[in-house]
């Protein structure tokens, strides 16, 4: 099978149009300019939301830099490699985070890192990308819509490193990396009849769960996260502070630099999760609306890229990648705006963070290899 | 795997994934409508809710408290003062090691432990960027050790507030009054706006009677704090208004020498200028450092003062009640004049006592235990005065009555408040029918009206009385309301005026004679204190019996304990053809009225040695 896969691309005849230079450098041209314009974007919030500090913006540009670099170099290799090397990256994934339950670095109560040759790392970034590709190509390699056994395979493949990372302990991440599994399964096809017999077990559980199985103070935490505005003084601080910043931005903002909320360190983690609120005092809703726009472009081209993918991996690996960039947006924008529940999610390219940058600079690599695949006549 | 080969129907996985990713697609864009829908929610429908909050956030209201209005004497000396007073405090956020921090504090300052413990209450009810209160009133060294420390002393700050320095002492504590930290209960009585950011409200006396002007009207800055309530820079600013300086009537050096006469002695002094009814000294001994209680004085001082026999926190010149004793004679001589019943060649014989006709008691005169017998066989008026005779006022009382005593004396505010512009002032005593019948119950028996007639019975009187009293008969029945308070910022003050008294001129002449004599009269009771005047002076001498002494019992100073001595006083006003100062005196227990007059010498001599007249 594996050997029909690859033989593929090599027995169609003539490409449907002569490639370009970007072609020929692997890269879409369209969602670099656009990531290009987004990561300016960000440079230019951050400036601000640091408190005016130009190292955090050389800093910050350095990631940068290094994120786009690993982008390109990850375009260079075509999917049917990527597709080989799958398993073997979700293999050493899983063998890291068993490492961290064994040997993992500790801080602020939690066991994420591991360190090698003085050189720290977390090995659940790596599962950010090694989940959806494992899932891209169990289900490309087979017949879609996969069959019930396929689904379940891959349900296990998904538990596995959630399972690990819950452990942790790390909740956020988990259930993205999870979610971007599942996005894969639904991309591949799987039955509506499955999705919602599922979500409608999900529900009738978690009844008996919340009644049964938790405990007052457990319950308790639950409550508050879904309800900030109950702890005024603890976690609901945060969400008053970036609500307030949010709204008094209005439509045209206070002026860059000139948010009091950010400025006057009313805002928490200002620069990092919460830079969202920074946008919105200082540029106002026509600040949120560009950014959503930069944002909605990019979503739109990496279906695009996902909608016109040679093969069965390209197609589940963008459409898994690029929902889960979406998760990323929604939830860091949500939880900002009082909407959902306070979880440690960074906004997508412009909170500040290298590893976060880096990791979601190499999916658009990987969507860059889908987009500059050889095409089949015919198509 | 080789054997099972998976033939892929590529269209039909490309037509899956089409319709899924327009699924995927629709959700986005549902959920990005979601987003927006509550950004524009955020930012447009409820901007001014969000606004409003941000600005509350940011800028805060901060009270400027005034400068309160500093008190002078008649000559500009200075006598309550504002002083910056130092604060330790310590910003909680920025303390790094709080008992560390505590710990090298108390090795800079003295730090007692109700200090520690009143700061640990106030920590936990305060926000963690407000500054705590740990030591007030630091001194000079103790706040160079704190600066010279600061580095290592991260979140430790030391502010100034003015407050309330009286330099002088005790020396002006019962005239002045004091202010004190703010109560509960004054808390609920004051203007709280007014009084945001102030802590010292006038308690007593001047400060309390004058709390309105001296206090000023309080300013406002808006500034800019950052979340952690550092104030960035000032936005808007009202000045506040300083309150009103107030400059007195008091004399400095008057009162200083007063003072001085008095030490170690109970007792008060009142002067007053007659023509303008100002208070220019005014003494209550023993008395007590004001500035004790500026910042809330130690339980242990306080009861020092309170349990004092010497009652060191009572300001006798108003509220002390005493009996005038032979000091109403003059006036009790203005009443007979007036009503007609003597004249100054009209005469008493004086045996050295009286007796009520039908009545078998005798009222002895004071000089029959020294002579064994009376002033003089006869005793005319100027007489009666010089030597103080008993028996020429029964006989005049007698025929005066006590309501006759009562309706005249009145005319000099004897028995009432005077209205002076200060605090606590007692009404005194001046007794008639009426008076019994309402305050005791019982009529008033003939013998009793002659002991109003020389100032005993039931007469009570005030200091500060007897010196207004003394100012009418020294302006010949000009009567004003004493006033401690000169100026008031630039408007002067004037003593209200009393319905005056009028009188016939020959009858003021006479009975400035007779005061005349009491002095500068080879026979007059305070001649001690004529030699090396250069001035003529009007006085009246005066003794208030403490116990009643048993009928024809011999008062023995010696064996009586001194606490039931008799109380000196006198009265007296100078210069005689032109008075401007009319002065009043009791030691409580002197003896008798020797222990007064050499008193009210010195400061009328302390007067007109600055007074060029």
């Amino acid at each position: 099978m594996s050997e029909y896969l690859r033989q593929m691309p090599e027995n169609v005849g003539p490409l449907t149009r002569p490639p370009g230079v970007a072609t020929k450098l692997h890269v879409d041209a369209p969602l670099l300019v656009l990531l290009l314009l987004l990561t300016a974007y960000g440079l230019l919030v951050l400036y601000s939301a640091s408190g005016q500090s130009m190292d955090a913006v050389v800093r910050q540009g350095r990631y940068f830099v290094l994120a786009y670099v690993v982008m390109f170099a990850m375009a260079q290799f075509n999917t049917v490699r990527w597709s080989r090397w799958s398993p073997w990256g979700y293999l050493l994934g899983v063998a890291f985070l068993a490492a961290v339950a064994v040997a993992g670095v500790g801080a602020k109560g939690a066991q994420r890192w591991l360190e090698l040759g003085g050189f720290r790392f977390q090995p659940s970034e790596i599962m950010k990308l090694a989940v959806p590709m494992t899932i891209a190509w169990y289900l490309g390699s087979r017949v879609l819509p996969p069959a019930s056994r396929h689904i379940a395979v891959c349900l296990l493949l998904i538990a596995i490193p959630c399972g690990l990372i819950i452990r942790q302990p790390d909740l956020g991440t988990s259930l993205l990396i999870g979610a971007s599994g599942l996005f894969g399964i639904f991309m591949a096809g799987i039955s509506w009849r499955f999705i919602f017999g599922t979500g409608l077990v999900a529900i009738f559980s978690a009844w008996p769960a919340w009644m049964f199985m938790l405990e007052d103070y457990q319950k308790q935490r639950i409550l508050t996260l879904l309800n900030p505005e109950s702890d005024k003084l603890g976690a609901g601080w945060n969400i008053i502070q970036s609500k307030t910043a949010i709204g008094s931005g209005g439509w045209s903002g206070k002026g860059w630099t000139q948010g009091t909320q950010s400025q006057l360190d009313f805002l928490p983690e200002s620069h990092t999760d919460f830079i969202i609120a920074v946008l919105a005092e200082e540029f106002g809703l026509q600040g949120v609306l560009l950014l959503l726009g930069l944002y909605i472009l990019i979503l739109l081209r990496a279906f695009w890229i996902g909608l016109n993918a040679q093969s069965s991996y390209g197609r589940i690996l963008c459409g898994s990648i690029t929902l889960t960039f979406f998760v990323y947006i929604f939830v860091n924008m949500g939880m900002v705006a009082g909407l959902l529940p306070v979880v440690g999610v960074p906004l997508p390219l412009v909170s500040a963070g290298g590893t976060s940058v880096v990791t979601l600079m190499a999916g658009f690599g990987l969507l860059m290899a889908v987009s500059t695949e050889k095409r089949v006549v015919g198509q | 795997m080789a054997s099972r080969v998976v033939l892929k129907d590529t269209q039909r996985e490309q037509r899956i994934f089409g319709a899924r990713s327009l699924v995927a697609l629709g959700f986005v864009v549902l959920l990005l409508g979601l987003l927006l829908a509550r950004y524009y929610n955020l930012q447009i429908n409820e901007f001014e809710v969000y606004s409003t909050a941000s600005e509350r956030n940011r800028v805060q209201l901060q009270p400027l408290p005034p400068k309160r209005g500093l008190i002078y004497d008649r000559n500009g000396v200075l006598l309550a003062d504002n002083r910056p007073s130092y604060t330790l405090s310590l910003i909680l956020e920025r303390v790094e090691d709080l008992e560390a921090t505590l710990a090298a504090l108390g090795e800079l300052v003295t730090i007692e432990d109700s200090d520690l413990e009143k700061f640990r209450t106030r920590a936990r009810q305060r926000r963690p960027y407000d500054p705590v209160p740990l030591r007030f009133r630091l001194n000079d060294v103790e706040q160079a050790y704190i600066a010279v420390n600061r580095h290592r002393l991260p979140g430790v700050t030391v502010e100034a507030q003015l407050q309330r320095y009286y330099p002088h002492g005790e020396l002006f504590a019962h005239a002045l009054g004091y202010v004190g930290r703010i109560n509960t209960q004054e808390m609920a009585s004051i203007d709280q706006a007014a009084y945001r950011g102030t802590f010292h409200i006038g308690k007593i006396g001047l400060e309390r009677r004058y709390e309105n002007e001296l206090h000023g009207e309080v300013g406002y800055q808006t500034v800019e704090t950052n979340a952690h309530g550092r104030v960035l820079r000032v936005l808007e600013r009202f000045d506040p208004s300083p309150g009103e300086d107030l400059i007195l009537h008091l004399d400095y050096e008057l009162q200083r020498v007063a003072h001085e006469q008095l030490a170690g002695r109970r007792g008060a002094v009142v002067a007053i200028d007659p023509l303008t009814g100002g208070v220019l000294a005014m003494v209550s001994t023993p008395a007590f450092d004001s500035n004790l209680f500026v910042n809330g004085i130690s339980s242990r001082d306080y009861n020092a003062l309170r349990d004092s026999r010497d009652v060191p926190l009572f300001n006798r010149t108003v509220q002390g009640q005493y009996p005038p004793g032979s000091t109403v004679k003059p006036m009790i001589a203005m009443a007979g004049l007036e009503a007609g019943l003597i004249d100054p060649e009209f005469t008493v014989p004086d045996p050295g006592w009286y007796r009520l006709p039908g009545d078998r008691r005798r009222y002895r005169d004071w000089i029959l235990r020294i002579r064994g017998t009376g002033h003089a066989p006869e005793v005319d008026l100027k007489m009666a005065l010089a030597e103080s005779c008993d028996v020429y006022f029964y006989d005049l009382a007698r025929r005066l009555t006590v309501d006759g005593i009562h309706n005249y004396l009145d005319l000099y505010g004897l028995g009432r408040r005077t209205g002076i512009d200060t605090t606590a002032e007692r009404p005194g005593v001046l007794p008639s029918k009426d008076w019994k019948r309402g305050a005791l119950g019982q009529p008033w028996y003939p013998g009793e009206t002659l002991s109003v007639g020389i100032g005993q019975g039931y007469m009570l009187t005030t200091p500060l009385q007897l010196a207004v009293a003394t100012s009418v008969l020294a302006t010949r029945g000009e009567h004003r309301e004493p006033r401690l308070v000169q100026w008031l910022g630039d408007d002067a003050l004037e003593a209200p005026m009393v319905a005056p008294l009028i009188a016939d001129g020959a009858h003021w002449d006479a009975v400035v004679e007779g005061m005349r004599e009491v002095v500068h009269g080879r026979r007059g009771t305070a001649k001690a204190i004529a030699r090396g005047m250069e001035y003529e002076m009007a006085g009246k001498t005066g003794t208030a019996q403490v116990i009643g002494i048993a009928q024809d019992a011999v008062y023995d100073e010696d064996e009586i304990d001194e606490r039931h001595r008799n109380h000196g006083l006198f009265i007296a006003f100078a210069p005689l053809e032109a008075p401007t100062i009319a002065v009043a005196v009791i030691v409580e227990n002197g003896g008798g009225s020797s222990a007064a007059y050499p008193i009210a010498r010195a400061v009328v001599d302390a007067w007109l040695d600055r007074e060029p007249s």
